[in-house]
């Protein structure tokens, strides 16, 4: 371990007890590697967490000093219209991406998977969505939504002899439009994941299928798609603790309009904290997304036990 | 018969399938890269209606560029480079000290470590923005604020989880024979540090320089609580403020979204490999 044989008696503070001072020297020196990352999430994760757990069951005021409400700020989000619709557009817009993503991610996965290496040029290219700066992909998606004959989107499907649609425009596909975007961003994604597991299915499989016969659906049905699902929970998971908490698509593609038909927790908890400045309620929202994040993941992770028993 | 591949497309080769997949993969090209395209070329554009960009460049011009300095985008993409550039630097040393210790040393305790940095994992950001507010603006026992600094912006993305356990994974793999040999040779902990396991970890360090970098360039919600006044904003939370103007139309926004995205496709295409290793091994970007 350590090197007691080298005569280093300046490094000792008790040059009487050296076992003791070795003892002590290997956890020391590892918790002073560690100390960097661990106080800096001290700092912004830990500390804000339990001070929006604290804030959560206050009025906060600026100069009048805080007032204890106990649970007060949890039957305002409980009974407040705006935040039921918030939730419910959040989860919505999870669900449809998540499945969304995932099914045409599965699809491209299969289409594109083989050594080619033309097909390593259409992976590149297609996964390019996935690290762009969401802020500047959603500017130009805003401006491909533009409602009007000659927005972007409404010549593309109007080459397919679909009507123009208002897109963000409008409270019946605001949210939908916003879907369509984060499913175009998340597929590439999906995408390289099934390709890392497709390369782990056991090829001898597929020649012993074929041998006996079987067709390329019954193949991938009791083959592939069998072989994929810890992939899938993986994706899943994901989903679930990324998905309810999406802010920038939608604070740039619409702030939550129009007239609130695409709001989200996360942007109506923005507003409410820094627009409205009711910080209280505002940080009991954050605990409630906390809570569902957690309650989804769990969810998911005993779906997933059971599935595999 | 040998397969390649689950729907075993490579080996249909008659004209029909060549086609079906020309077909398919082109419009995969066109899909996913489509939209960025269109920017690229747009940016460059000389007459713009502000309803829509186009796909072919009428004249060529450098005009929206030039525009953009009057509304400060460089300052902004400064800005952004400024808490990019020290935030990685801090993030990847802070990675690979705690990787050190994670991977290579036993002590009580770091089983309850690991599961504080996986709970950090599990928390979105985004759920302790407001409270990160109130923290930023005063911190505990320090009271310093750091609302309207670099620093603000920097210190929070200096820990992340995800590049701590992909270091951490790597050099778990470091023969423990070469560190013996140094200590026996007499090398001292921060020596062997060094000199010895962090240049063996060079590939693990593009992983996550690759990762930190689009991670941190992404930021939008710290940013936007920290930099309340203009001139601290970065690149992307300033976009918002370039949209609509009488004169320039939607150039400038153009121009701007344009810088803003360019860094991490460059960063991405220049480290594909170390990124794909990122992307699989870990699977985890939250």
């Amino acid at each position: 371990m350590t090197s007691t044989l080298a005569p280093a008696p300046r490094r000792t503070a008790t040059p009487g007890h050296p076992p003791r001072s070795v003892r002590w020297r290997g956890p020391l020196i590892a918790w002073l590697f560690l100390a960097p990352a661990l106080l800096l999430f001290l700092y912004f994760k830990f500390i804000p967490m339990f001070v929006g757990l604290w804030k959560s069951l206050f009025k906060v005021q600026t100069f009048l000093g805080d007032e204890w409400v106990g649970l007060q700020n949890y039957q305002t989000i409980i009974s407040d219209s705006e935040f039921g619709a918030a939730i419910w557009h959040s989860v919505v817009l999870a669900l449809g991406t998540t499945i969304g993503s995932i099914v045409l991610g599965l699809v491209l996965a299969l289409l594109i998977e083989g050594p080619a290496r033309y097909l390593w040029f259409v992976r590149t290219a297609a996964f390019l969505p996935v690290v762009t700066t969401m802020a500047a992909v959603a500017e130009v998606w805003r401006i491909m939504f533009h409602p009007a004959d000659s927005g972007m989107l409404n010549i593309v499907i109007g080459w397919l002899g679909i009507d123009a649609q208002p897109w963000l425009a409008s409270e019946h596909s605001s949210l939908w439009s916003i879907m369509l975007m984060s499913i175009w961003r998340g597929t590439p994604y999906d995408m390289m994941i099934f390709l890392a597991g497709l390369v782990g299915v056991d090829r001898s499989l597929y020649e012993a299928a074929a041998v006996d016969g079987a067709s390329t659906w019954r193949r991938l049905r009791h083959i592939t798609l069998p072989a994929l699902r810890p992939v899938f929970w993986i994706l899943f998971t994901l989903a679930a603790i990324r998905g309810l908490r999406v802010f920038v698509e939608v604070y740039v593609l619409t702030n939550g309009g129009p007239n609130g038909s695409s709001e989200v927790l996360m942007t109506l908890i923005y507003k409410l904290g820094f627009q409205k400045n009711e910080l209280g309620v505002a940080s009991a929202g954050g605990i409630v997304l906390f809570l569902a994040t957690l309650v989804l993941t769990v969810i998911v992770q005993v779906m997933r036990r059971r599935q595999a028993s | 018969m040998r397969f390649d591949s689950a729907l075993g497309l490579e080996s249909r080769r008659g004209p029909v399938a060549t086609t079906g997949k020309i077909i398919i993969y082109t419009l995969m090209v066109v899909v996913f890269t489509g939209p960025l395209i269109g920017l690229l070329i747009s940016a460059f554009n000389k007459t713009l209606d502000p309803t829509s960009f186009s796909l072919w460049p009428d004249e060529f011009t450098l005009e929206n560029f030039i525009q953009a300095k009057d509304k400060n985008v460089y300052l902004y993409l400064l800005n952004s480079f400024i808490v990019v550039g020290f935030g990685l630097l801090l993030q990847m040393l802070v990675s690979v000290f705690a990787a050190y210790s994670l991977a290579r040393k036993k002590f009580r305790g770091m089983t309850f470590v690991l599961l504080l940095m996986l709970t950090t994992m599990m928390l979105p950001e985004e759920i302790i923005a407001i409270p990160l507010s109130l923290v930023l603006s005063d911190l505990p026992l320090l009271h310093i604020n750091l609302i309207g600094t670099y620093a603000g912006m920097i210190l929070p993305v200096g820990a992340w989880g995800f590049s701590i356990l992909v270091m951490t994974e790597f050099m778990k793999e470091v023969p423990v024979e070469l560190e013996e040999a140094a200590r026996i040779d007499g090398a001292g902990e921060l020596r062997i540090f060094a000199t010895i396991i962090v240049p063996l970890c060079r590939p693990a360090l593009g992983v996550i320089g690759v990762f930190g970098f689009t991670m941190i360039w992404d930021q939008y919600l710290l940013p936007l609580i920290v930099a309340p006044e203009s001139d601290m904003w970065t690149l992307p939370i300033a976009l918002r403020s370039l949209r609509s103007d009488e004169e320039v139309g939607i150039g400038v926004l153009l121009a701007a979204s344009l810088l803003a995205l360019l860094p991490s496709i460059i960063a991405f295409l220049a480290f594909q490999r170390q990124f794909m290793r990122g992307l699989t091994s870990g699977a985890v970007k939250g």
